[in-house]
Formats: structure tokens, C-alpha cells, sequence
């Protein structure tokens, strides 16, 4: 199979990256070329083979739901590339 | 003390112990040969001035009690300081104060240790050269221009350079135990679980580790029995009895079964590694262990295997940097415009590769055959290990299919740079413990190592036939200072 500009594209829309066509032709030849390297898992046959989703195989341990970590608002808002009071601001998004 | 900075952890924690040598004085040896060897890179934050506080504190009131009296080391960038601004390698994280610590250098600290600085590393450890870093490439000790190995590229070339006596790096698909091998010192992925991955920037959730690297196996032993705890932050993590490993090793490996797999014989593989790895079964037979020839079928799967788990998961993970809380932020005509044009400029090339990857094969119509498969393949991987030990105690492998390269030598092409982790990444799909110990030099004098893999929370065991076989194999490090002037 092969990757292609449009596949490209729909891509960079999905993971929220932009792509200029420079970089898109960039992209086509090395996804490509990865995929390539990917597809030998085809000459495998896991019909019946059950999906390894974790290695560590624990049943989740439940805590008690409690603030630890408290009084830190203005070390978190710090971060913030745009803040305004205690509020994080991003560009306008209801007209 | 002639020269503080080239001895191990354990000679170093014994002079300060004996009060031969104070915090302050070690602290200040370290800051020194760091600010000397800046050309190479290793470091992204220095925070020389809060150690030497912290060193003199120390000394003030020691207590020689803690297992890291008043030592100071510096730390992969990928681990969040409280206070002490994490990168990743990345510019998104540029300006990313944590406002917490993470559990593993938690740990540390709690043992008397200090923050040297923050250690280089690939773009959220996506790499296996250091050369995705932000911040640009780190050159190994060992050679100019030479790649440290990635992505604790950092890591490896000031624990080699002797700027840190000993260090944490990840391991996602084989970062610790590649850089370790490519600079002549020694790594250790421990078993997943096994060490917290709280506050650790994630880049592959199913398969991150942190990890120690040393100059020798007793102090890998050591750090890891210090950074591997249960922690309810993390649920992964997995309660049970860790050893202390540093006070249970032995060189004792008699009657060991060490298996040696046939499908680690790579085409094309140089004659230094396969002349290695024969020379590393000798070793293992002169300290008394039994080899036994196994089969390990779905070898070949596992890279890609791989480039298809990690990336999904990555695409997951780093949807976070978006902007808005945290990081880098770029300037849009709407929220979407300032989202794509934030991620676009903020995350370099590979780790937008990656992220493509990784939507792409969790997008819809493509799950089953890209996820679902690999998620398979991996318990076929995982399968073929668990039938290997039901016949061996271990594994002896080569750590690399060759020494390292040379910088820019594999950047424009993503699959030759992949195919450095062809021995390690299949430990991380299976979540076991494996060490890399050096174990000779090609033709040129660059190091190689060998891997030790083991069981499922069995890091004893394989720490044990390291430094059986490190005593065997009497390693020096050839460090030339060529980075001084």
C-alpha cells in the first residue's frame, strides 16, 4: 500500500500538526518508507492470537480519591503561555 | 584525592563516608570538569549553583546513614524537578517549570543526593542518536563527532566524560542500553513496573522505563535498588519484593543456563559483533554458566512490531501539547489555526513523523490492521520469551548490531537509524529486565557491549552474571579528554 499527499493531509488535520507541501513530499517518502518496513508483519498469520495490550499483568488497585497535592494554582498558572487571573486564555472561540 | 570526578559511586560514597572527601568538594570537582567540557553538549539546564548550596547544607549536617551521602549527580531531561525546568529536548516544553517531582529522582533525593543539572536527550526520547534533541546534538567522549547513542544521549556521554558519577536515563525501545553500549559504560532497563513512571515525560506508556547507568555493574546495582519502589501513582507500577540488590550480588553464577538465540545472528551483522558475542560466551562459560542454543521465532517482527505501538501511543500521549496550559505557544487566526501552528513549530521532525505514524494507524479503517496486528505480533514476542525461560535462567545477546556512528551519518534515513534497536526493543515489547555491559572495542577503539536479558522481576539475576562476566572481561574505558582545550 501506499501513502499518499491527500492521506497526508488528512493526517496533519487529525494529529493537529499544519503541513506546508514541502514538508508533505517529505512526509510521503518517509512514512512510505516506514510503512514498507511495517507491512512484513503481514506474512503472519494471528487470526487466533489474543492482543497484548499490557505486559504488567495486575488488576488495578484502587485509592482513596484525595487531594494531595494543594496550594499550587500559581506554579501551574506560571506555565500558562497566556493567563488572565486565574483563568488560562486562549484565542476567541464563540463569535 | 587526585581525581574525584573518574572514580565509581562506590568509591566515591566510601571516601565521603570515611570523610576523605567532603559534599562540597565532590560537588565542586563535578561543576568544574562540567563547565570545562561544555563542547559536548551533555547538559541542557545547569543548576551548579543550587548543588553547591545544597552540598554545603549537606555537610553541615551529614548523615552518612543515606545511601547517597551528599553525592551529586545530573539526570536525563525527561524526568520533571520541582522547581527545575524540563524539557524533554523539546522546544514545546521550553519553558516548562514543574511544579512537582517525579517519583524515581524523588528517590534519589531522598538518599542524600544532588542535582547537578539536567541531562540532554532525544526530542521526548524519540531518537537513538541524541541528534533530535532541541537543543541540538551531544558528542561523545569517546571520539569527535561520534553519536553518544540515544536517547539518554546526555546521559550516557557525561556519565562517560565523568561530569556525573552515575545517572538515570528512560528506556522505551532500548535508550538506555544502546547509549550505555555506544559509550562503554553500563545500563540497566529494569522490568516494567518495576520503577515508577510518575512525573517521567511519557513517550510510549506501555513500554517507557527509567532506569540507572553506572561505570560498573555494583553501582548500577546500587542505583536500582533506589529508584525501583512500588508507587500508587502510578498504575503500573507493581508491588512486589524488590531485593537489595546492591548487598545480594555476587559473582557467583555457577550452573546458570544462559541462552544464546539464533535469530540475534542478523544478516550482515559485522564481524566485531559476532567475534564479540562468541568472546561474551566464553566469559559467561569461565564463570561457570551452562549455554544452551534457543529459539527466539518472531525476532524480525519485533521492530515493526514497534514502529507501530510506540508511535500509536506517543500520537496519545503528546496530544497534550497543545498550547494552551503549558509550553510553547504560536500565535493563530482561531484556536485550530493556534493548535496546528503551536504542534507544527513546537515538535522537530521526527517527533512529528512519529505522531503522523501514530495517527495513522489509529485512525478509522486502519485499527485492526495496523494496532490490532501489532498488539498481536507483540504476544507472539512476548510468547517466544516465555518458552525460552522455561529453559533458561537468561539471555546473552550483543546490545547493538554495530558501534556507534558518526554525526548526520543516518539522519535522512528514519529505517537504518531504527534498525540500531534490532536487539534491544523486543525486552521492552516483552516489559523484561536486560543490562548492557561494555564488553570490547571494534577496530577503531569504539566500545561495544554485550546484553544480558532476564526474567520478568529477576534484575538480581542478570546484575549477577554482569558482574560475574565484568570481572572476566576487565573493561577500560579509553577517555582522551579530546573536548579539552
Amino acid at each position: 500500500m501506499t501513502i499518499d499527499l491527500k492521506t497526508i493531509k488528512h493526517i496533519s488535520k487529525l494529529s493537529r500538526i499544519s503541513v506546508d507541501d514541502a514538508k508533505a513530499d517529505k512526509l510521503v517518502e518517509d512514512l512510505n518508507s516506514i510503512f514498507d518496513f511495517i507491512e512484513k508483519l503481514n506474512e503472519l498469520n494471528t487470526d487466533n492470537v489474543e492482543p497484548l495490550t499490557s505486559v504488567a499483568e495486575t488488576t488495578l488497585k484502587l485509592r482513596a480519591d484525595e487531594v494531595k497535592s494543594k496550594n499550587i494554582r500559581d506554579k501551574i498558572l506560571k506555565n500558562s503561555p497566556d493567563e488572565n487571573e486565574d483563568f488560562f486564555v486562549v484565542p476567541r472561540v464563540v463569535e | 584525592m587526585s581525581d574525584i570526578t573518574s572514580l565509581t559511586l562506590t568509591e566515591l560514597i566510601k571516601n565521603i563516608k570515611d570523610k576523605k572527601i567532603s559534599s562540597e568538594e565532590t560537588t565542586k570537582a563535578f561543576i568544574e570538569r562540567g563547565e570545562k567540557s561544555r563542547d559536548l553538549n551533555a547538559y541542557i539546564t545547569e543548576d551548579f549553583s543550587n548543588a553547591l548550596l545544597k552540598a554545603k547544607s549537606f555537610d553541615q549536617k551529614p548523615n552518612f546513614d543515606l545511601k547517597l551521602p551528599g553525592v551529586p549527580m545530573a539526570v536525563k531531561d525527561l524526568f520533571c524537578t520541582n522547581g527545575v525546568k524540563t524539557t524533554a529536548g523539546s522546544k514545546i516544553l521550553n519553558n516548562f517549570i514543574p511544579p512537582y517531582e517525579s517519583t524515581v529522582t524523588q528517590n534519589i533525593w531522598n538518599e542524600g543526593a544532588i542535582l547537578l543539572g539536567k541531562l540532554n536527550c532525544d526530542e521526548f526520547a524519540m531518537g537513538s542518536s541524541n541528534e533530535t534533541s532541541f537543543y541540538g546534538n551531544v558528542q561523545s567522549p569517546i571520539d569527535k563527532d561520534l553519536v553518544p547513542g540515544g536517547s539518554s544521549g546526555g546521559s550516557a556521554s557525561a556519565l562517560a566524560a565523568n561530569l556525573t558519577p552515575i545517572t538515570i536515563g528512560t528506556d522505551t525501545g532500548g535508550s538506555i542500553r544502546q547509549p550505555a553500549s555506544f559509550t562503554g559504560t553500563v545500563g540497566l532497563k529494569p522490568t516494567y513496573g518495576s520503577c515508577s513512571r510518575y512525573g517521567i515525560v511519557a513517550f510510549a506508556s506501555s513500554l517507557d522505563q527509567a532506569g540507572p547507568m553506572s561505570k560498573d555493574v555494583k553501582d548500577c546495582a546500587l542505583l536500582q535498588e533506589i529508584i525501583s519502589t512500588y508507587d500508587e501513582k502510578d498504575s503500573t507500577s507493581i508491588d512486589f519484593k524488590r531485593n537489595e540488590y546492591s548487598k545480594e550480588l555476587t559473582n557467583n553464577i555457577k550452573g546458570k543456563k544462559i541462552g544464546i538465540p539464533k535469530e540475534y545472528r542478523v544478516d550482515g551483522m559485522p564481524k566485531e559483533i559476532e567475534d564479540l558475542w562468541t568472546k561474551g560466551i566464553e566469559y559467561a562459560k569461565d564463570c561457570g554458566a551452562e549455554i544452551i542454543e534457543i529459539s527466539l521465532p518472531h525476532t524480525n517482527y519485533a521492530l515493526p512490531t514497534y514502529y507501530i505501538v510506540a508511535p500509536a501511543e506517543a500520537s496519545s500521549n503528546l496530544a497534550r501539547y497543545d498550547g494552551v496550559k503549558y509550553g510553547f505557544r504560536s500565535k493563530g487566526e482561531n484556536l485550530i489555526d493556534m493548535y496546528e501552528k503551536t504542534r507544527s513549530e513546537g515538535f522537530g521532525a521526527e517527533v512529528q513523523r512519529r505522531i503522523m505514524i501514530g495517527t495513522y494507524v489509529l485512525s478509522s479503517g486502519y485499527y485492526d490492521a495496523y494496532y490490532l496486528k501489532a498488539q498481536k505480533v507483540r504476544k507472539l514476542i512476548k510468547n517466544d520469551f516465555d518458552e525460552a525461560y522455561k529453559k533458561v535462567d537468561a539471555i546473552l545477546t550483543p546490545s547493538t548490531p554495530s558501534a556507534a556512528f558518526k554525526i548526520g551519518e543516518k539522519t535522512n534515513d528514519p529505517v537504518s537509524m531504527y534498525l540500531n534497536d534490532i536487539f534491544t526493543v523486543p525486552v521492552n515489547l516483552a516489559g523484561l529486565p536486560a543490562i548492557s555491559i561494555p564488553a570490547g572495542v571494534d577496530d577503531k577503539g569504539y566500545p561495544l557491549g554485550l546484553q544480558i536479558i532476564g526474567k520478568a522481576f529477576d534484575e538480581q539475576n542478570i546484575l549477577n552474571i554482569a558482574y560475574a562476566m565484568e570481572e572476566k572481561i576487565e573493561f577500560k574505558n579509553k577517555i582522551t579528554n579530546w573536548w579539552i582545550k
